[in-house]
């Protein structure tokens, strides 16, 4: 950021306190693998979590550390490591930016917290809800250590959430059961499970206010602030911090909504952002919308951490149906339904599309939906070329132009 | 501030264009060079030609808006513009929408959108790769050892043509040494490097309505538009020096600043 645009945004107060959780979060990690008090389950960003609590278990999540190692920049510089083993460029970033940096030795919480590595897992567990290339991901730590792997097998292209859908994952969870007990030497307690579900319940039901705080006008946040104060949704989720956190944040961000105050000064116009962020260029990305005097209020991604399902009175179901109804599995008529009801309650002016080169799961431009979008919705719509973390498939000028001219075009609407 | 004129300076990759428009925005003067490798100097020394070819001595209360990837180096433009905008604006002045306008320039290619109240509706670049751009028949016309400036004549002559891929201006290179090797004629070879371009073109978006070409490509080698028409049956147009549709769009938009000011 610009010195100038640092004087001329007003910081959200809470993020100190997201900080402190974060540091916390991983020190802790960091003590148990060095300790052995505890053991530590790697788990997909939107994985059974709340089994693994329950079951006692640390969890660390290794997106997050994907998506650190891209806002950090070193996913670019490490990234040629994984691709010498033999991962492919054309694969997720995120798995190669974090093998890579496995291999190079080198994490981002070095330099943020002083610890010297990410924590070795006792148990590695995924689902693929989010794509196919996390259980690739965990198979190479797995067989690095060698620790067991289980992981869950979601439907994808899915309209309608049926039952059977249900069940079947419901199953695919309970067969985890007796090996997670091998591995903690403790026992499944439903009741432990059910206040774990709780807690994710209640941190969902935050998160989601949060971010329906967008829609206010003018925005008090913006996407890019969004995703940095997901991160206790995301690695929190289950863990009474981060319900305590939330209520902070929503204080905050309410005040906000109260005295007017918009995250970009004199708001103009109004965007939804579909697809991944690009981590490494959010700064620049956000300082170029902050001067065009346009926020991004409204995203898919940050959405993702929204679980309306859970319910701790049917724990299994509705862990199983809240990971089944993520936007990223269903087809394409759902997502077209999903996004247009989100566009129009937050008076959204224009769509950018980020195709990302290495997540087609999140790319949902590829088969036309911006362009039967414009003509549906009369909405502008935009496609840029990037990548979550790999920033050699980023032009950073053709960007810069592209979102230039889209504003421009917005204008031309505005009397 | 005077409202009776205003500027426009494109600066774009490979040459920078200005253009000095009347009130009503008329081209009063113009000019075109090489940019080079100091932008800023390159605005300087076209705004300055383009005043003189109107016939102006005093340029400092004159508006002017600059455009093109080398916008930000116009030390004297009061607002920068993207030249999606302008080369929309530029090409409005002389046609009326709905439109496609197709901008073939020095290093990236655009399609532009416009609806029939005049409205951008939608755009698209090019998104990392030169091919099918002016820079593309440079480096194809060093390879050939053809001036530039001659590949229109030997495409238009040509009663036959090689076919080369539209993907990558080094694969394209590489298909021409192959080409030149096998014998075949270097009419033929320029005929089908400009279908390169053409193809480049028709991949990248629709061309609907009336099909509006700008851009230095298309001043200096008209055939391409010979050769789209046997793709498409739309109207096909350009407008009077099309390399300057977007120092015009600029100074446009200037002139339009003017009356709100």
């Amino acid at each position: 950021m610009t010195d100038q645009l640092k004087h001329l945004r007003k910081p959200i107060a809470a993020t100190s306190q997201m900080k402190k959780l974060m540091a916390a979060h991983f020190l802790e990690l960091d003590e148990a693998q060095k300790t052995g008090r505890q053991k530590i389950a790697w788990c997909t960003s939107v994985g059974p979590a709340e089994l693994l609590h329950a079951m006692g278990f640390l969890v660390y999540y290794p997106e997050n550390h994907g998506a650190l190692l891209g806002a950090t920049r070193m996913a670019t510089e490490v990234i040629p490591l994984a691709n010498a083993v033999g991962y492919s460029p054309d694969i997720c970033s995120y798995l190669t930016a974090d093998v890579g940096s496995y291999l190079k030795g080198l994490t981002p919480l070095t330099k943020a917290y002083g610890i010297q590595s990410v924590p070795k897992a006792d148990i590695l567990v995924y689902n693929t809800n989010q794509c196919r290339d996390v259980q690739d991901w965990f198979s190479f730590y797995a067989r690095e250590w060698n620790v067991p792997i289980i992981g869950i097998h979601t439907h994808r292209n899915i309209g309608k959430v049926e039952d059977f859908h249900v069940t079947d994952i419901v199953l695919q969870m309970k067969a985890m059961i007796p090996v997670l007990e091998a591995v903690s030497g403790a026992k499944f307690d439903i009741d432990r499970l059910r206040e774990v579900v709780d807690l994710s319940l209640q941190c969902t039901r935050l998160w989601r206010r949060v971010l329906e705080c967008g829609a206010a006008i003018p925005a008090p946040l913006t996407f890019f602030d969004a995703t940095i104060h997901m991160a206790p949704a995301v690695v929190l989720r289950g863990k009474p911090e981060a319900v305590e956190y939330y209520k902070l944040l929503i204080s905050e961000l309410e005040d906000r909504i109260r005295l007017k105050e918009g995250a970009v000064k004199n708001e103009r116009h109004r965007l939804y952002w579909d697809g991944m962020p690009v981590w490494g260029k959010l700064r620049e990305l956000s300082d170029q919308f902050y001067q065009l005097k346009t926020n991004v209020v409204a995203s898919t991604y940050c959405n993702s951490w929204i679980f309306d399902a859970f319910d701790p009175k049917t724990p299994f179901e509705s862990m199983a149906r809240a990971y089944t109804e993520l936007f990223i599995v269903r087809d394409e008529s759902f997502k077209e339904s999903y996004m247009d009801n989100w566009i129009k309650n937050f008076s959204i002016d224009g769509v950018i599309f980020h195709d990302a080169k290495t997540c087609p799961n999140n790319s949902n431009d590829r088969y036309s939906m911006p362009q039967r979008m414009a003509k549906r919705l009369s909405i502008p719509t935009l496609v840029i070329h990037g990548d979550l973390n790999d920033l050699r498939c980023y032009s950073e000028e053709q960007t810069r132009t592209n979102i230039e001219a889209f504003v421009e075009q917005l204008d031309q609407k505005v009397p | 501030m005077t409202h009776n004129l205003a500027g426009g300076l494109d600066v774009g990759s490979c040459t920078t264009k200005s253009v000095v428009v009347d009130n009503q925005g008329n081209i009063l003067g113009w000019h075109v060079l090489y940019s080079g490798t100091d932008f800023e100097v390159a605005s300087n020394v076209a705004w300055k030609e383009a005043l003189l070819s109107a016939g102006i001595s005093s340029c400092d209360s004159i508006h002017v808006f600059s455009t093109g990837y080398g916008r930000n180096s116009v030390k004297f433009a009061s607002k920068t513009m993207t030249e999606i905008s302008c080369h929309a604006r530029g090409c409005l002045h002389y046609f009326k929408g709905p439109m496609t306008i197709v901008d073939i320039g020095g290093q990236d290619n655009k399609i532009i959108k416009i609806d029939n109240n005049g409205v951008r509706t939608s755009f698209k670049m090019n998104r990392k790769c030169a091919a099918g751009t002016g820079a593309f028949l440079e480096e194809m016309a060093v390879r050939l050892r053809v001036p530039l400036e001659k590949l229109d004549q030997l495409a238009s002559q040509a009663d036959g043509e090689v076919t080369l891929g539209s993907y990558c201006t080094v694969f394209s290179g590489t298909e021409v040494l192959e080409k030149i090797k096998s014998g075949a004629a270097l009419d033929h070879i320029v005929k089908g490097l400009f279908h390169s371009v053409v193809k480049r073109i028709l991949e990248m978006d629709t061309l609907t309505d009336k099909v509006v070409i700008t851009g230095g490509v298309i001043e200096h080698n008209p055939f391409l538009i010979d050769l789209l028409k046997t793709h498409i049956p739309n109207e096909i147009v350009t407008p009077p020096h099309p390399q300057i549709m977007g120092a015009l769009g600029a100074a446009l938009y200037a002139l339009q600043e003017n009356y709100q000011t």
